[in-house]
């Protein structure tokens, strides 16, 4: 054992200078956000600034109760915690109110939180846990299947509570195990469904098909520039047009051309696919099924956004996309929110001067849209400063994750950067215009004092984690 | 350490990557697109104009004739209008439901997001119980303007009435906007440029409900509205509202100058018409009623009526005869009365009869002689006329008097050209053209030009320009009022024509204890009763009014016009009116003239 003043002289204080930075930087922006001349002292308990502080005090309180507690415990205790984090999650659908069509508060005595962002800690806990495990490897499906229940296990159930942008941060444990040796090509195939999610919502079918053959090409170039089996492949992609052509006539043509195209350009695909399978053209296999699937992927994406997908994520993606624009319906916040940034310049108009911010033209000012008054009253300069301090914040924690000796512990640091990092670009992306609106809180800025209180527990196991780095504890795996 | 160990520093660059992309959106949102901007301020600035009150008209004593009284316009911002309860809204309005649909969709024309007037001119009274419901209609705000109000129902021709602006204001003077007020007539159009003011503006930052939060700029980019000035006028009210009450039931117009100055102390057009009845919502309505009335009651008579002068103009005529030298004072001529030819006289008098007999008896023998001698100086015709003409035109007949009264007119001075074009050119003389001694034929003068005529022979031949505001509060009047108009007659040719006007008071228009002179004319119409007419000036030595009434259908000028004058040079001058006269007083207030079948001739005598 250590002693236990050698804890807080191991503490990564850069780390904890940083978090204060940004925890007062938001405390700031939020007296901005809701400030009125009627309540002008920041400490006044009745607004949410002088709440928000309150909040903040707590945090202290809780930051300095973990630091204090052994790092056995966090291991020890990490799936009994997941596991009524769970149980939380499950209680607040049985029992929460509906707000805001979201059914996510926890009421205890008068006193309110969100199970929903504690869960995010609990997960990190037990997903680190159980990675850390001897018989854990990422190539077995059976431990893959356990790792994604602990993961998509809450997700699903703040799913099920409406808050699809809380159960969407669960997507950036991916990153973790890409730490971990995933293979690239997971990421590589999510951007790639992700690329043709929006391509199949913005181009028509037909545009599509074009782009994808343009893809195919460009991958048949790449994997094997070969001139005659080129010619093969397309004359199977010729003939195919032509049968369905054919097809067409024979049936009084029913179909109109471009889904003739569509049809023709598939089974010319599954010519390919039949012809290379036999011939062992390998190259020509991924080409044929990333074509075929690609195809089939995209055409069932509008069924499945029509059908899935809530009405007003629909709206806010098609907002966002530029299919739909209603500056005054679903766009109104994004729109106010760049009008709020955009007008704040370079320098922007000064704290408190800024006039989207104080009367109040972007909703959610002081939670989840806390980032319009950075960049309306402290302009491109206050903008970079947040933006450059987080990339620092989140560098910061990879690194401390990456010299931990424990699995464990990196894991777990790696958890909390990436969540941390997935808050930061979904919040900041949204303000700016370049993410569908998904109410997330900006980590340490926005108001609330379960999203606060979830991020310092977040945070702080990590930097406690890290403080005994050193330490010699239950871990099976220590490199 | 892992084998993955170096996907940190992947994990680092997609951290850096999305900052990157943030950063470069972030730019172009905050530095180089300067539409956020423009937005932003959109967003919360609301321009408010700030309309100032007009300036106040006093009457010479500073009597307070016009000031202003609030009123309320509601306005509507289309697009900020959240379904409300119209029957509560209309009723509290006083409006339909089909003027209500009708405003909102004339509003949603001009812009969705600009307010425009919906409702104009709510009284304060109405306006104070609509304020208390207002909160209920969202996207309805109201603006204060102010309105016309009259300490008096007088002088409605001479002060004139603010209305809205046409498109032609609009295009001529880009200070006014849709739905400001502009002076139409009167001295509200002629002082329009001083009474308006200076609009200003008030930029107010407006929160997301459009609740204003305050001042833009604290302030500082402001523009107070600057109040119009205040005038002085030269009328005088105890005066106007005598006149216009010996108006009362009598077509007509009476001007009264006072000489030494040409200061118009009263005006009246009759019927006449209160000022207030055009000011505010009732306007419109009002306005089309005044209009279509077969009296006329919005035509100014006092400027505008091309009254033929009749006998009244003898003076003149005289005046022009002894200046010239085509007669002396002791030129007779004879006349046989009612028996003479080419005009006949009105009566039998003394013959042959000299320039004070002939403008005492109203002589028009003497006159179309003295007419004849003027023209019959020249080598022709034309030439002579020529001559007189130069001398009626000097006394203002024929020209615009005065720049200080909108819509004034010339009235008619025959030119030699329009015989020429009746008769052929020779083939006319002085007894072709004869109506004209006795201020008939093609004479057409106002009774400004007449009053003006009376103040000339009160001044001994010069007149000052007549105006109807003295002073406009801290500037300078025109220096052209303080400018003598010679007429070209010399001093001593008055003497006669003074001795004969004075002569010629009596009946019900002498005034016991003062010396004044006066000149009555009667003027045959085509059809219906003649027209009275009476030039005079109180009193005989030192003047301090001159008056022209001009009484349409009431025989003759010694029966309304004038007795009118004397009544009014009565109370101008002694404030009261002797016990002796309360009768004449009294018999000019209940006259009736509009109804022929009502008018008392009392008296036999004539001119």
């Amino acid at each position: 054992m250590v002693q236990r003043s050698k804890i807080w002289a191991n503490i990564d204080w850069v780390t904890v200078l940083l978090y204060l930075v940004l925890v007062f930087m938001g405390w700031f922006n939020i007296y901005a956000a809701v400030y009125d001349s009627d309540h002008q002292s920041i400490f006044d308990i009745s607004q949410r600034y002088g709440k928000q502080l309150l909040w903040i005090g707590a945090g202290a309180a809780l930051a300095i109760i973990i630091m204090s507690i052994e790092t056995n415990f966090y291991v020890f205790f990490s799936y009994v915690i997941y596991g009524v984090m769970v149980f939380l999650l499950l209680l607040v659908l049985l029992i929460a109110n509906e707000v805001n069509g979201a059914r996510s508060w926890l009421e205890i005595g008068g006193f309110k939180i969100q199970p929903s962002e504690f869960a995010k800690f609990a997960t990190a806990l037990a997903l680190a846990r159980y990675m850390s495990t001897f018989d854990f490897k990422l190539k077995d499906f059976k431990s893959l299947a356990i790792m994604a229940l602990i993961i998509f296990t809450p997700a699903a159930l703040i799913l099920l509570q409406n808050d699809t942008g809380s159960a969407l941060v669960y997507f950036s444990f991916v990153l973790v195990l890409f730490r971990e040796g995933l293979s690239g090509l997971v990421l590589f195939l999510g951007t790639l469904v992700a690329t043709l999610f929006i391509l199949a919502l913005i181009l028509s079918n037909f545009t599509l098909i074009l782009v994808l053959l343009g893809a195919g090409v460009l991958m048949y170039l790449i994997l094997n520039p070969k001139f005659n089996q080129f010619l093969r492949v397309l004359m199977f992609f010729a003939g195919g047009v032509l049968l369905a052509f054919l097809l067409n006539a024979i049936m009084g043509r029913k179909y109109e051309s471009a889904d003739v195209v569509i049809f023709g350009t598939v089974l010319g695909a599954l010519g390919t696919l039949v012809y290379s399978l036999q011939k062992k053209f390998k190259s020509y296999v991924v080409i044929s099924l990333f074509f075929i699937g690609s195809v089939a992927f995209t055409n069932s994406v509008g069924y499945a956004f029509d059908n899935i997908l809530e009405p007003h994520h629909q709206v806010r993606i098609k907002e966002l996309l530029g299919i739909e624009s209603n500056p005054y319906g679903a766009g109104y916040h994004v729109n106010q929110s760049k009008i709020a940034i955009g007008s704040g310049g370079m320098w922007g108009k000064g704290y408190l001067n800024g006039t989207q911010t104080k009367f109040n033209f972007v909703p959610e000012q002081s939670t989840d849209f806390i980032f319009c008054t950075v960049g309306e009253e402290w302009g491109f300069a206050g903008t970079f400063i947040v933006i450059a301090l987080f990339v620092f914040f989140l560098s910061r924690l990879v690194w401390l994750a990456e010299r931990q000796r424990s699995v464990f512990s990196r894991i777990y640091g790696y958890s909390v950067a990436v969540i941390l990092f997935f808050h930061f670009m979904v919040n900041i992306g949204m303000t700016v215009g370049i993410m569908p609106v998904i109410g997330i809180p900006l980590p340490f800025f926005s108001y609330g004092g379960s999203s606060l209180w979830s991020f310092t527990i977040l945070l702080f196991i990590f930097i406690r984690l890290d403080a005994s780095r050193l330490e010699n504890f239950r871990d099976s795996r220590n490199a | 350490m892992n084998d993955y160990s170096r996907r940190s520093y992947i994990i680092i660059l997609v951290f850096i990557l999305v900052a990157l992309v943030f950063l470069i959106r972030l730019f172009n949102l905050q530095v180089m697109d300067s539409t956020y901007k423009q937005y932003a301020t959109n967003n919360v600035l609301r321009e408010v104009v700030q309309y100032p009150a007009r300036g106040l008209i006093y009457d010479r004593n500073g009597e307070l004739l016009v000031y202003n009284k609030t009123a309320y316009d509601l306005l509507v911002t289309p697009r900020e209008v959240k379904p409300f309860d119209t029957t509560l809204f209309c009723r509290l309005l006083d409006i339909t439901r089909e003027d209500l649909e009708a405003g909102i969709q004339k509003a949603r024309k001009y812009s969705s997001y600009k307010p425009s007037i919906l409702v104009k001119q709510i009284s304060p009274e109405n306006y104070a119980i609509l304020q208390e419901q207002l909160y209920k209609f969202e996207g309805f705000h109201s603006q204060t303007r102010t309105l016309r109000e009259y300490s008096a129902p007088a002088a409605a021709h001479a002060l004139g009435y603010v209305s809205e602006v046409t498109q032609s204001d609009i295009n001529k003077d880009s200070y006014y906007k849709s739905g400001d007020y502009i002076g139409a007539s009167g001295i509200e159009k002629t002082y329009e440029a001083q009474l308006r003011g200076t609009k200003g503006v008030k930029k107010n930052l407006v929160d997301v409900h459009n609740r204003i939060q305050g001042s833009y700029l604290e302030g500082s980019e402001d523009v107070p509205a600057q109040i119009g000035k205040n005038l002085v006028t030269t009328l005088d009210l105890d005066l106007q509202l005598y006149a216009e009450k010996l108006f009362k039931n009598k077509k007509g117009a009476v001007v009264a100058i006072e000489p030494s100055t040409g200061e118009v102390l009263a005006m009246v057009s009759a019927p006449v018409y209160d000022p207030g009845l055009l000011v505010g919502r009732v306007r419109g309505a009002n306005y089309k009623v005044l209009e279509s009335d077969s009296l006329m009651p919005l035509f100014n008579r006092a400027l505008q009526a091309k009254y033929p002068p009749g006998s009244t103009f003898k003076t003149i005529n005289a005046l022009i005869g002894l200046q010239e030298g085509a007669i002396t004072p002791e030129t007779r001529f004879s006349c046989a009365g009612r028996g003479s030819t080419p005009i006949r006289c009105t009566h039998d008098h003394i013959s042959p009869a000299n320039v004070v007999e002939g403008i005492r008896e109203s002589c028009n023998p003497f006159m179309w002689n003295t007419f004849r001698s003027i023209i019959g100086r020249a080598k022709t015709a034309a030439e002579g006329f020529r001559t007189w003409r130069q001398y009626v035109q000097n006394f203002g007949l024929g020209t615009i008097l005065s720049e200080d009264f909108a819509n004034t007119l010339k009235g008619d001075l025959p030119s030699e050209e329009l015989y020429n074009r009746i008769y052929g050119k020779g083939r006319w003389n002085a007894l072709t053209v004869r109506s004209l001694s006795i201020g008939q034929g093609e004479l057409g003068a106002t009774p400004l030009q007449m009053a003006n005529v009376a103040a000339i022979v009160a001044n001994h031949g010069f007149y000052y320009e007549p105006h109807i505001v003295k002073e406009v509060e801290g500037d300078t009047i025109r220096s052209s009022y303080r400018k003598k108009h010679e007429v070209g007659i010399d001093e001593k040719y008055f003497a006669p024509i003074i001795e004969g006007m004075r002569q010629s008071i009596k009946n019900y228009y002498y005034i016991p204890g003062l010396e004044y002179c006066g000149k009555t004319g009667t003027i045959q119409i085509g059809r219906g009763l003649e027209h009275g007419a009476f030039e005079a000036f109180a009193p005989r030595e030192e003047p301090k009014i001159a008056v022209f009434t001009y009484v349409e259908n009431s025989k003759w000028g010694s029966q309304y016009a004038a007795p009118i004058a004397s009544l009014m040079i009565e109370k101008y001058l002694n404030d009261t009116i002797a016990s002796n006269r309360l009768h004449i007083e009294e018999r000019m207030l209940n006259s009736n003239l509009l109804d022929p079948n009502k008018i008392v001739i009392t008296d036999g005598a004539a001119e």
